[in-house]
């Protein structure tokens, strides 16, 4: 092992059987898990929404700093969230703010102790994808009655 | 809880338990505070898709109306608070988990920090200055 660069690793030193000395993998290392199963997909997933949901709040801040600026600003706005790339976006941002919300109350209902056993974990897990889907087509009605 | 997991061995001593803090002496108040806001989270962000949903297509003057309202400005502030204090606290944790180095490490978050208070305090003004 080469010179330690980060405090942590002090504790992340360990020993293999033949006493060489390792270090040890950051957590969550992604490279171990196995991320074609639907329970470190979701994971992984509930992270990456998280972090797309951060920049959609960026767009959140954009849209009301424009309406509070005048109609020049806010007619600017609107041109880009009803163009193809921003209605794509905003499409994206609904199904990533309803699969971070569900999957936000799965770990919710983790954190107070239930549905650890692997068919709860399978059954809450398909319900969220499902409920993405249908919540996403939903806000996406609404958006399609309320423009027309 | 069931009686597997009460019984389960504590793995701090007895006066880290009346404490209650770890070595940051902070305890578990990052973890909690980001369950707390996630929890608030749930209605407002319900209502606040649902509100933008039927806001398309809509007029500035008709956009302006609906976020000077009372009701709308109130829940847009407490959603915009909580929001931007989630965002950071999530943030934090994956910029602790995959940026190695000491510095590095303290400057992203510092400036993911200084990023969340920013525009968190640039959306509040837009939405006070148009409900004032």
């Amino acid at each position: 092992m080469s010179s330690m660069k980060d405090a942590r690793e002090a504790t992340m030193v360990g020993r293999r059987t033949d006493g060489t000395r390792v270090s040890r993998p950051l957590s969550p290392h992604l490279q171990v898990y196995d991320m074609t199963r639907i329970t470190s997909a979701m994971s992984i997933m509930h992270r990456a929404t998280g972090v797309a949901w951060s920049v959609g709040l960026l767009v959140l801040a954009w849209w009301l700093l424009a309406a509070a600026a005048g109609p020049k600003a806010f007619a600017a706005v609107q041109w880009f969230l009803s163009s193809f790339l921003g209605m794509l976006m905003l499409f994206g941002m609904t199904a990533v703010a309803w699969y971070h919300t569900l999957a936000g109350i799965r770990h919710l209902v983790w954190d107070a102790g239930h549905g650890f056993d692997l068919p709860t974990t399978y059954r809450t897990g398909r319900a969220v994808l499902i409920g993405t889907g249908v919540l996403t087509v939903l806000t996406w009605l609404i958006v399609i009655i309320a423009w027309g | 809880m069931s009686e597997k997991q009460t019984t389960a061995i504590r793995m701090e001593s007895a006066l880290g338990r009346v404490r209650g803090l770890g070595s940051a002496k902070q305890g578990t108040h990052h973890w909690w505070m980001q369950r707390v806001t996630s929890m608030a989270l749930l209605p407002l962000t319900l209502w606040f898709v649902l509100s933008v949903a039927t806001l398309a297509g809509k007029s500035h003057e008709a956009t302006l109306a609906w976020i000077a309202h009372p009701l709308n400005a109130t829940l847009l502030l407490a959603s915009i608070g909580l929001s931007f204090h989630h965002a950071a606290a999530g943030l934090q944790v994956v910029i602790e988990d995959y940026v190695r180095g000491e510095m590095p490490r303290m400057f992203s978050i510092l400036a993911v920090k200084a990023a969340c208070w920013l525009f968190g305090l640039l959306s509040a003004i837009a939405v006070l200055k148009i409900a004032l």
